[in-house]
């Protein structure tokens, strides 16, 4: 969850003040455009890697390695890269954010990574994500998705394939919610709302 | 996690060894990694005070503080001022004010890192204290057995050795069974402590009894110095009748795992055969014990009793963020 995973649980929000910014069949289409996208502006696409940031970039790394396989018969290799262990708050917290797995199927070096997040926010997890990539190798090539960029940036960070720029507060809650193989959605809950649940 | 220091298992609930070993298992794919190293204590300093001699322990430890990239000191009582009779209060004070993130204590006698905790801000890792307690090896035994067999609960767990003299038979004890294993001990009845039965941990004095149905044989050190004559009469006598060998394995359940704390009285404890090969899994706790030090260091380092306080009044724990 863009910056940073999972500070709100999905429980805690109540249901009625959550509006859906994307639902799965936006999110299907958005998938699809950012497939054609990646081909069309790389010219490699056999050094594709998708590396997916936990919990939400993983089901759609999935399915945009899918859809990669559908539109250009390509096998794009899915990587998932927490990013937990490269945070820059870590210093001021008194507890410990829970870890993520990290898979890394294949080597980085020469590959065009494209990262992939849920929602891009003050940058700072792509930050730590590409700290935590150039542990892994030397990428070619360092690319980012995000199905969702709600603005307010930190950091000189740019999001290459954004599936909607949504309009937000820095206080309001937004997320992916839906598991692996389920539907997904997006939803925005404005901070005056989550003051009231 | 409830609390600042981690000094023995019987302190944690279930849910924080679970989220302990939680981590550890994503602390194992960074040292399987070409580059086993990650910023996250980046300026933090870790001082392992070691009072009692101690190689693997102290190696453990300080490849995990390395791997968190945090500054790792030394301190053993032979280089420190201990030979001017500083006594180990002001010792561990004088290093608590050069202002360390965790200090990890080993001590010769129970209830030192305790009493260290209690006038130090930094929090305190017991790395093991006389016959008291040893957690991050009841831990990283939890977590070696987790990866073999996929589960502790309802796995039946025998330990056999010198129960009474044993730090790790006492942290063992407490972890597998606040993970729900059931456990049993066997040795000479010198060797066994009289309150064991209390613990909810069935005794035997015969090793086949004790084998019988067991996934996981904890196999303890010997102290042959100390002990020879007046715990039981003779080393061979002893490897006879509590040493584990192949043939005596079979009484255990199919696929029973054995283990060891280490180092190994070969030939004594345990063949020479078992203590190379499998299914001794003696070098996996050995690797897993970085992951879970690794662990123990990323959940307490840094935590120190101010932070601490305000932590509990204001804000979510460990697992919950």
């Amino acid at each position: 969850m863009g910056d940073h995973p999972a500070e709100q649980p999905a429980g805690a929000t109540g249901a009625r003040d959550e509006r859906v910014i994307l639902d799965d069949a936006a999110i299907a289409r958005a998938l699809m455009r950012i497939a054609h996208e990646i081909i069309e502006r790389n010219p490699d696409p056999q050094a594709l890697y998708l590396v997916a940031v936990p919990d939400g970039g993983v089901p759609l790394a999935r399915r945009l390695a899918k859809n990669l396989r559908q539109i250009a018969d390509l096998d794009v290799p899915v990587g998932i890269l927490d990013t937990t262990l490269y945070r820059d708050d870590l210093q001021s917290r008194g507890s410990r954010p829970r870890l993520r797995r990290t898979e890394m199927p294949s080597a980085v070096d020469e590959r065009v990574v494209v990262l992939v997040d849920d929602v891009a926010f003050t940058g700072r997890t792509i930050r730590a994500a590409m700290d935590a990539l150039i542990d892994f190798g030397r990428p070619k090539i360092v690319q980012v998705v995000a199905l969702v960029d709600r603005g307010h940036r930190e950091l000189p960070i740019k999001i290459d394939y954004v599936g909607k720029n949504i309009p937000t507060s820095p206080g309001d809650d937004v997320q992916l919610q839906g598991g692996e193989d389920g539907p997904l959605c997006i939803v925005h809950l404005p901070e005056a709302r989550r003051a009231r649940a | 996690m409830i609390g600042r220091d981690l000094l023995r298992i019987e302190d944690l609930e279930r849910e924080e060894i679970e989220t302990i070993l939680e981590t550890a298992r994503h602390m194992k794919e960074v040292g399987e990694r070409d580059i086993k190293k990650v910023p996250t204590l980046r300026g933090r300093t870790i001082v392992n005070l070691f009072f009692e001699s101690s190689t693997r322990t102290l190696t453990s430890f300080e490849i995990a503080g390395k791997r968190l990239s945090a500054d790792v000191v030394n301190f053993s009582p032979r280089s420190s001022s201990l030979s001017k009779r500083e006594s180990i209060l002001d010792t561990a004070r004088t290093i608590d004010a050069m202002d360390p993130d965790a200090v990890v204590v080993r001590h010769a006698v129970a209830g030192v890192p305790k009493r260290i905790a209690d006038v130090l801000e930094a929090p305190v890792i017991n790395a093991g204290d006389g016959a008291h307690a040893h957690p991050t090896q009841a831990l990283l035994d939890l977590f070696t057995v987790q990866a073999e067999k996929g589960r502790i609960d309802g796995l039946t767990v025998a330990i056999v050795g010198d129960i009474a003299h044993s730090r790790v038979a006492r942290s063992d004890i407490a972890a597998f069974q606040k993970l729900g294993a059931e456990v049993r001990v066997a040795a000479p009845p010198t060797m066994i402590p009289a309150e064991v039965e209390t613990l909810g941990v069935k005794a035997f004095t015969s090793l086949r009894e004790a084998l019988d149905g067991a996934d996981v044989v904890m196999m303890l050190r010997i102290q042959l110095e100390r002990f020879e004559g007046a715990l039981f009469p003779s080393i061979r006598e002893y490897s006879a009748t509590f040493g584990l060998d192949r043939h005596k394995l079979r009484y255990a359940k199919d696929g029973a795992i054995v283990m060891h704390p280490g180092p190994v009285n070969r030939g004594v404890e345990l063949s020479h055969d078992l203590a190379d090969h499998r299914p001794s899994v003696i070098l996996d706790q050995v690797r897993n014990g970085v992951a879970l030090r690794m662990a123990i260091l990323y959940l307490f380092a840094g935590r120190k009793r101010e932070a601490d306080r305000v932590q509990r009044e204001a804000g979510p724990r460990v697992g919950e963020v």
